[in-house]
């Protein structure tokens, strides 16, 4: 078990900034997920984590020491790529006892620790099988169990699952998770899988060109996203925007979208007039034929249970997740409904959120 | 005219039977997804119409012609694979030009120019046509690999899991982009899949594979509405449809060969209360996805998920009777009987 923390961290390829001051506290025995898009930052710093790149300035601490400048080899952290690549010619046994074995390890102990590791992991059945044989789930199980015989201080991994169909990521994400519970150990994990994320993480930190836009339960991030990356990132189909201009006053709980009012949470600062964007996620959309917020249907994509209807109204494109046995017809006008202690606010400029209810908490259901 | 057919066709590697009798008709402008879990048969599949295998039994036909015999260049196809397969040591641009200058299909530069910048804006990556392929993310390695089979105008273009090494955000973007694309073009497209929403938004007809056998072949909504089997019925759908023996829910009229009932979320109405008529179940744990929320519900010893309508606040060890509309049934074989007209009413 480790905490570990990252203290204004960042790394420059040449002229390119891959990771700009990066701030982490990753608890003892946490699972962590460190989430974003493709080149975003995540697998660099998961790598000077690792050891394996050198910051260009900042700290790292495991468990208070500074290993900043220490090596992979001396940092107790096990690394885990794609779970797949195990040695085709060795058996079970010997492909989980392998790390010990290259640390010379005393047969007896590797023979202890091989035996135990199987155990947690439910393959002890296994350990004198070929991996050749075995099926996707095992070789999993296999590869994990090579990464966890040391007993690390911590596992970093990076997208295990990506490899795998989605049945079959669902389920080890499952299993992942289960054995973070037995064995208790400090994980880091990337993905760019938001579900993955909110299914596995006790702590979400999204990345963004080098920078972590927000961290905190998956929760925290769904319902309250710091800024509008963060919104739009995170959910499937993600946040809608409408575009509008106010002056938003403390104590306001409506504000006015191309004109109709629409109530809020109560806003708690007060803002200068300018661009704003308020953000609504798709299941707290509904259709309400009264309703003087109007647009026009235009796409419904059908999900099976729910389907997915696009709106075009004069602020912007809206998304609504609707039951499929709702009749929409394209082109028609319909009127819109907001669950209102959902809403957020944001800078439209700076893309950060208001300060409301729902942020203060005071609304969290 | 088709503008692909698969005529009763068959290939295995060793004992493994990869493709058993598979019959398949793409129509010009067709967008077709073979859904199916690993190993299923689906990439075999489509390297049986590319060229890439030869098959054991059966024909291949392109635009009506008989190409089983032909090579991959004398089929007028183009792939894209799961895994980017990109020039390290061209630009992004000349990755794109590529198809378009083989000596086979030589075309005009002025004109490679043009769809080249069509394609690449199409993708996002027109800031990156300069970079070379290896300077790129994985993302957009992958959108590249797009784009180079999308700058041609084949018959038909194959496509192995596109779109899977993609963060989810993009994945959607590209998922409603490459369905513009299709319609607006008119393309013929076969795509393979294990992803549920991807066939189910994309595709015109899901064909429904599983070892090597197409079990179903219809619009998504057939396909979810009334799959034949439940193996088809537990292949669509998030949550998982839950699949429990139908003596657990007898009461309900239901059809007299019925053994499994399948249950959607959308078959399930929770009573907060445990006196209602139906089944009385225990709330298990509550699972917070973010948008969604599941349910986890034990009867008996059986476990169902179902989502939780926000308004309804459910916590663990609450007890809830159950209703249900129009659920679904399965033989003893798990082919699905038809409710009869009592049964609908329940």
């Amino acid at each position: 078990m480790a905490e570990i923390r990252l203290e204004n961290v960042a790394k420059a390829f040449g002229s390119f900034t891959a990771v700009n001051g990066v701030d982490l506290t990753v608890d003892h025995g946490a699972f962590f997920v460190i989430l974003g898009p493709s080149g975003c930052g995540k697998t660099t710093t998961l790598r000077m984590t690792a050891g394996l790149e050198l910051p260009t300035s900042g700290r790292i601490l495991l468990d208070g020491e500074d290993v900043t400048a220490l090596p992979a080899s001396a940092r107790d952290i096990a690394f885990v790529f794609q779970m797949f690549a195990l040695y085709p010619h060795m058996n079970v046994r010997q492909n989980i006892g392998f790390p010990l074995k290259c640390q010379n390890y005393p047969r007896a102990e590797i023979r202890r620790n091989v035996g135990e590791t199987a155990r947690l992991l439910r393959i002890d059945h296994l350990l004198e099988r070929r991996v050749g044989g075995l099926s996707g789930g095992d070789r999993q199980r296999v590869a994990l169990g090579r990464a966890i015989v040391r007993r690390p201080k911590a596992f970093l991994m990076d997208e295990p699952l990506g490899a795998l169909d989605s049945e079959f990521r669902h389920l080890m994400c499952g299993e992942l998770r289960e054995l973070h519970s037995r064995i208790d150990a400090t994980t880091v994990y990337i993905t760019h899988d938001q579900l993955e994320a909110m299914a596995m993480a006790d702590r979400i930190a999204i990345m963004n060109q080098g920078r972590v836009e927000q961290t905190g339960t998956p929760q925290e991030i769904y319902d309250r996203p710091r800024t509008m990356f963060v919104a739009d990132f995170i959910g499937a189909p993600s946040m809608s925007f409408l575009g509008l201009r106010a002056s938003p006053r403390r104590g306001d709980r409506s504000i006015a979208v191309d004109g109709v009012p629409v109530e809020m949470p109560e806003m708690l600062e007060d803002r200068p007039e300018g661009k704003f964007a308020l953000g609504v996620r798709p299941e707290n959309v509904s259709f309400a034929d009264a309703s003087r917020l109007r647009g026009q249907v235009i796409g419904a994509e059908y999900l099976g249970t729910t389907q997915i209807v696009t709106v075009t109204t004069a602020s912007g494109q809206i998304k609504a997740r609707l039951p499929s046995g709702k009749a929409v017809h394209i082109g028609e006008s319909v009127g819109l409904a907001l669950r209102p202690d959902r809403l957020s606010l944001f800078d439209a400029v700076s893309g950060q959120a208001l300060q409301s209810a729902l942020y203060a908490g005071g609304q969290h259901g | 005219m088709a503008e692909v057919a698969l005529v009763d066709v068959s290939k295995s590697f060793g004992a493994v039977d990869a493709v058993r009798n598979l019959s398949l008709s793409i129509a010009n402008g067709e967008f077709v997804v073979l859904l199916g879990p690993t190993g299923a048969g689906k990439t075999t599949t489509l390297r049986l119409i590319a060229g890439l295998e030869r098959p054991d039994r059966g024909n291949v036909l392109i635009q009506g012609r008989i190409v089983t015999e032909a090579v991959p260049a004398e089929r007028d196809v183009a792939f894209v694979f799961q895994q980017y397969s990109l020039y390290p040591h061209l630009t992004v641009y000349d990755n794109l030009a590529f198809p378009l200058r083989s000596p086979a299909r030589r075309m005009d530069e002025q004109l490679v120019r043009r769809r080249i910048h069509q394609v690449a804006e199409l993708l996002h990556v027109e800031q990156k046509l300069g970079n070379r392929a290896t300077a790129l993310s994985g993302g957009e390695m992958q959108r590249v690999a797009i784009g180079r089979a999308l700058v041609r105008e084949p018959a038909v273009y194959l496509m192995d899991e596109p779109l899977s090494s993609l963060d989810a955000k993009l994945r959607a973007e590209l998922r409603l982009e490459l369905k513009r694309i299709q319609r607006e073009l008119g393309t013929t497209i076969l795509y393979v899949t294990h992803d549920q929403i991807e066939a189910m938004t994309m595709a015109d007809r899901i064909g429904v594979m599983n070892e090597g056998v197409l079990i179903q072949l219809g619009t998504p909504r057939e396909i979810y509405e009334r799959p034949d089997n439940a193996y088809v019925a537990s292949r669509l759908g998030a949550p998982a449809i839950n699949l429990v023996p139908a003596e657990l829910l007898a009461g309900g009229a239901m059809p007299p060969n019925a053994r499994t009932v399948g249950l959607r979320t959308e078959h399930i109405r929770m009573i907060c209360s445990a006196d209602g008529p139906g089944p009385v179940a225990q709330v298990h744990w509550v699972e917070h996805l973010g948008d969604q929320n599941h349910v986890h519900l034990k009867i008996a010893s059986h476990s169902l998920v179902t989502l939780a309508d926000p308004a309804q606040q459910l916590k663990a060890g609450d007890r809830v009777s159950l209703a249900f509309d129009d659920p679904l049934y399965f033989d003893q074989a798990g082919n699905r009987v038809a409710a009869n007209e009592s049964g609908r009413q329940a």
